[in-house]
């Protein structure tokens, strides 16, 4: 496999899974041109006139979908944990005696390491998505045949629309549909929000497969997926398991020194002049960045300060501070609890939004660049601020990327993270993958203070007398390698062996995952 | 002495188990040091960890031994702590000691009167809550040596404290470390006498002589290890007859800095249950109150246990602070700005203390002996109070450093 060094000074394949690859070429310096992917002309003559797409089974609508070796099938993440028509999809394709497909979800989780047989037998061949834990580990062994391909949530709607990748048949778990394809995630006993992940599938698949545990007659109101782009319908017993799709409630986290952190990151936003009348803010669902917005509430209470909107992932946190009159909207990205979907359902200033509104790098123009402070968690961060999230510091690929590469367009990305884990620091010399170039990352704040970007010297400036303490970088990696006993040794990894690539934003490869060496 | 023990095990194993780690030693008669080394953080620190214990063993006189280390992401002070102790349940007599350098940020010290306003109860033999404690700005962080650790674990806690007392950044809190009770806490001294520790913790005391035999033990061991430092003593009134008993243990050494009050003990005590209202035991704080004024030294609260209710909290604090108590108990550290918060001043407080202070420095300036307020002469202790406020509000952010502006 021929490496080449990048714009990010990382060895990087030119060629992967038989595509010709871009390597990065440094940030917003690379623009595709010409004609977006389109899918093929399709006529309301060849459909059902009485708009009834349902088919007896998930096996008949894949054959019917023409289901051949090699295909790509993709999948969407918005059950989380909890979905099961993923492992019985693929149970379908391995009977079907189908060989060689390319997995492309928008995330997967754990439960997915069911199908780690069908990467042993050949039933899929790679995985362009995420591969976190059991299959993280599988990919970083070296054991899947082909090479995983790591985008964001954006990066995925780019890919598709460039033409990069041409999805064959999209099977889209929904939680309520009707027999037309009408589809929505806010209702229905396997609830999940939304299901906007799902959206650039539905538009640009050649078969597009609804399965849906909560049918119901025509029309499916809200359609978050628009029948019209819908080619069968499935009815199934159940998606999978309520309690791991959302949770009940989402709690903050008990850890004092999180706890320190989060109320770093609120005090940074109103001390730095960020929090203000207006404003706007993305916060996820980790325990750390709950608590953040459960400081920041406080803070924007005693001073009587309005937000014009937040960008979830959803909680029952934000969805606090749209019922209070703290934001005048939630534009929601994914709903991680019931809260968050009862609002979604009821509230009109809970919007939901897609990667397409988002994050989408072939727009004109997303929601990403126009948030003032997004925070976000990371598993390592070196001295220049490059930050990585997909791989820890032992070299195993355990996260996605989800939107963290596209929030980093924010007006200010503070990545809200521990010093060290365990014995693992957290601030490295390099990190092991690059996810963010340091560029784009402003703020790093720690349970040991904030290390503010020193192209920032505004907010340098804006902090000089907080009562935080502000460390430079190089000095707080200094501390935590004492603590820890020395710098970590890397991980020793096969540089012949480019086991996953990890896109930039724009479709560039930003940096290569090895396989990891004697396992 | 034990004769015939070849095998000894020391710390923490299982999934849950995290920042700590397992070690079994066994004895042999040839083939040197076997290692098996199992840790979570092998590949980045797989390497280090197998060069600390064979730099150790070597330190120790191991020669032929089986040593197995199941590791769950420990620091190196653990590891340490944990390798010693199973190398000195192994081997009884064995006097070395394996220190690790003192860092230099840990080498200070602090004063009688220090603010005490908050103090944090870490457990001694729980590694993973020590290394980050003082980032929570505690005015003391205590190492439990006593009822936070089993009476099997005692052993592993002294050389865990000691560690910590080294090598962990206490970052400007007063280091104190809660001994057993007198007279077995006796034998905690030596490991925490050599290594800075500001404050010594005395539970249950009941009379003045507990605390002569502690001074005694302490002077000599201040002595053996030249030990310059001053260190202090906060003797634990938990018990009817410590109530009784409290101005003559306030009285009893130069080195005590304050009373401190343990309700849960001293309500089983008297035989009744502990209220969120205090009434049981609103005679006993108010003896331990009174007994420390009359000997000059701080009178601190007890714990407030329910970690989940800040504002009853916060209610405790405010009480305590009108009974005269200058410091609480914290068993989170969530607790410790709350606790600052209520201990601070009013407005009412900082606007009166500036006067003083004005009217203090004027006088000086003139050369006067009498400071006066209007019509009102006011006394040194007065003054001092004042000064007190005023450093209060500075540090709660309530008054700028420069107020005098």
């Amino acid at each position: 496999m021929k490496l080449v060094k990048n714009a990010a000074g990382r060895l990087v394949p030119t060629e992967v899974n038989g595509l010709q690859q871009v390597p990065f070429r440094g940030v917003n310096k690379y623009k595709p041109t010409g004609n977006k992917a389109k899918p093929p002309i399709r006529t309301c003559i060849d459909y059902p006139t009485d708009g009834n797409k349902v088919v007896k089974d998930l096996k008949t609508a894949l054959k019917k979908a023409g289901l051949k070796d090699g295909m790509t099938i993709s999948t969407h993440h918005h059950l989380r944990n909890g979905d099961v028509v993923t492992n019985i999809l693929f149970d379908v394709v391995k009977e079907m005696g189908i060989k060689n497909i390319r997995w492309f979800p928008s995330a997967s989780f754990p439960v997915h390491s069911h199908l780690i047989k069908y990467l042993e037998d050949g039933t899929i061949h790679h995985i362009e998505g995420s591969m976190n834990g059991p299959l993280g580990k599988f990919t970083t062994e070296g054991k899947m045949k082909g090479v995983g391909v790591l985008r964001s949530h954006g990066g995925r709607y780019q890919s598709i629309q460039d033409g990069e990748v041409h999805i064959d048949i999209a099977v889209i778990a929904a939680p309520t549909a009707d027999p037309f394809g009408n589809a929505t995630g806010d209702r229905g006993k396997s609830a999940c929000g939304l299901i906007g992940f799902a959206l650039a599938d539905s538009e640009y698949a050649d078969k597009v497969i609804v399965v849906t545990d909560n049918l119901v007659p025509f029309p499916c109101v809200p359609w978050q997926i628009q029948g019209n782009n819908v080619d069968y319908v499935v009815e199934v017993e159940t998606l999978g398991d309520p309690a791991k799709i959302v949770s009940g409630t989402t709690e903050v986290t008990k850890s004092p020194d999180r706890l320190l952190i989060a109320e770093y990151v609120a005090q940074f936003l109103d001390e730095s002049g960020i929090m203000k009348d207006g404003f706007s803010f993305q916060a996820g669902a980790g325990g750390t960045t709950l608590a953040f917005a459960v400081y920041l509430k406080e803070r924007m209470k005693k001073k009587n300060v309005k937000a014009r909107f937040i960008r979830g992932g959803s909680t029952k946190y934000l969805v606090q501070m749209l019922e209070e009159g703290l934001t005048d909207y939630i534009l929601d990205g994914q709903t991680f609890d019931l809260e968050g979907v009862r609002s979604m359902r009821e509230n009109a200033g809970h919007v939901n939004t897609s990667p397409f509104t988002s994050y989408n790098f072939h727009g004109k123009g997303n929601f990403a660049s126009m948030v003032d402070a997004a925070v976000l968690g990371a598993t390592e961060v070196d001295v220049n601020f490059n930050a990585n999230v997909v791989t820890h510091s032992d070299g195993y690929l355990l996260h996605g990327i989800g939107g963290w590469q596209n929030c980093l367009f924010s007006k200010c990305t503070i990545l809200a993270i521990p010093t060290f884990r365990d014995r693992i620091p957290v601030i490295v010399d390099e990190v092991t993958t690059i996810c963010g170039p340091g560029e784009l990352i402003d703020v790093i704040a720690t349970e040991r203070g904030l290390c503010i970007n020193p192209k920032r010297k505004d907010l340098l400036k804006a902090m000089k007398n907080s009562s935080i303490p502000i460390i430079d970088i190089k000095e707080l990696k200094k501390e935590i390698d004492a603590i820890c006993g020395g710098a970590p040794a890397k991980p020793k990894v096969n540089k012949a062996k480019v086991v996953a690539i990890v896109k930039w934003v724009d479709g560039t490869v930003l940096d290569s995952v090895f396989e990891i060496k004697n396992v | 002495m034990a004769k015939n023990i070849n095998k000894a095990i020391s710390g923490k194993r299982g999934d849950s188990v995290r920042s700590d780690c397992y070690f079994e030693i066994e004895l042999t008669n040839s083939g040197g040091i076997k290692l098996d080394i199992k840790s979570k953080v092998q590949s980045m620190y797989g390497e280090s960890i197998k060069e600390m214990i064979l730099g150790m063993s070597k330190f120790f006189g191991l020669k032929n031994a089986k040593i197995l280390c199941e590791d769950n992401g420990a620091l190196p002070l653990v590891l340490a702590a944990r390798f010693e102790l199973a190398v000195k349940r192994l081997l009884p007599d064995l006097k070395k000691e394996y220190l690790l350098p003192i860092i230099k940020q840990n080498l200070y010290s602090t004063k009688k009167d220090q603010l005490r306003r908050s103090r944090l109860y870490l457990p001694g033999n729980e590694p993973k809550f020590f290394v980050n404690a003082g980032l929570h700005s505690p005015d003391g962080i205590i190492l439990d040596l006593e009822d936070s650790v089993s009476p099997s674990e005692k052993d592993a806690a002294q050389l865990l404290v000691r560690n910590a007392l080294r090598s962990v950044d206490f970052y400007n809190s007063e280091r104190m470390v809660r001994i057993n009770q007198l007279p077995k806490g006796l034998d905690d001294l030596k490991f925490i006498i050599p290594h800075n520790v500001n404050v010594i913790l005395v539970p249950k005391c009941e009379s003045a002589e507990q605390i002569h035999l502690l001074e005694k033990e302490v002077d000599r061991l201040k002595k053996r290890y030249k030990v310059q430092n001053p260190i202090y003593f906060m003797p634990i009134i938990e018990s009817a007859l410590g109530v009784i008993k409290a101005y003559e243990i306030a009285t009893a050494s130069n080195n005590i800095c304050s009373l401190a009050i343990g309700l849960e003990d001293y309500t089983a005590d008297i035989g009744t249950q502990r209220t969120n209202e205090g009434r049981e035991s609103i005679f006993a704080r108010q003896m331990l109150i009174n007994a420390a004024k009359a000997a000059g030294i701080q009178a601190i609260d007890t714990v407030f246990s329910d970690v989940s209710d800040m504002e009853a909290l916060r209610q405790s604090v405010i009480e305590a602070k009108s009974l005269g108590f200058e410091g609480k108990g914290c068993i989170h550290p969530r607790q410790i700005q709350v606790v600052h918060e209520a201990f601070a001043p009013t407005v009412e407080e900082i606007e009166k203390a500036k006067k003083i202070v004005f009217a203090f420095e004027e006088a000086e300036k003139k050369g006067l002996g009498v400071v006066s307020l209007g019509s009102k002469m006011i006394d040194p202790p007065v003054v001092k109070r004042a000064i007190r406020t005023i450093d209060l509000a500075i540090l709660n952010n309530l008054l700028d450093k420069n107020w005098r502006e």
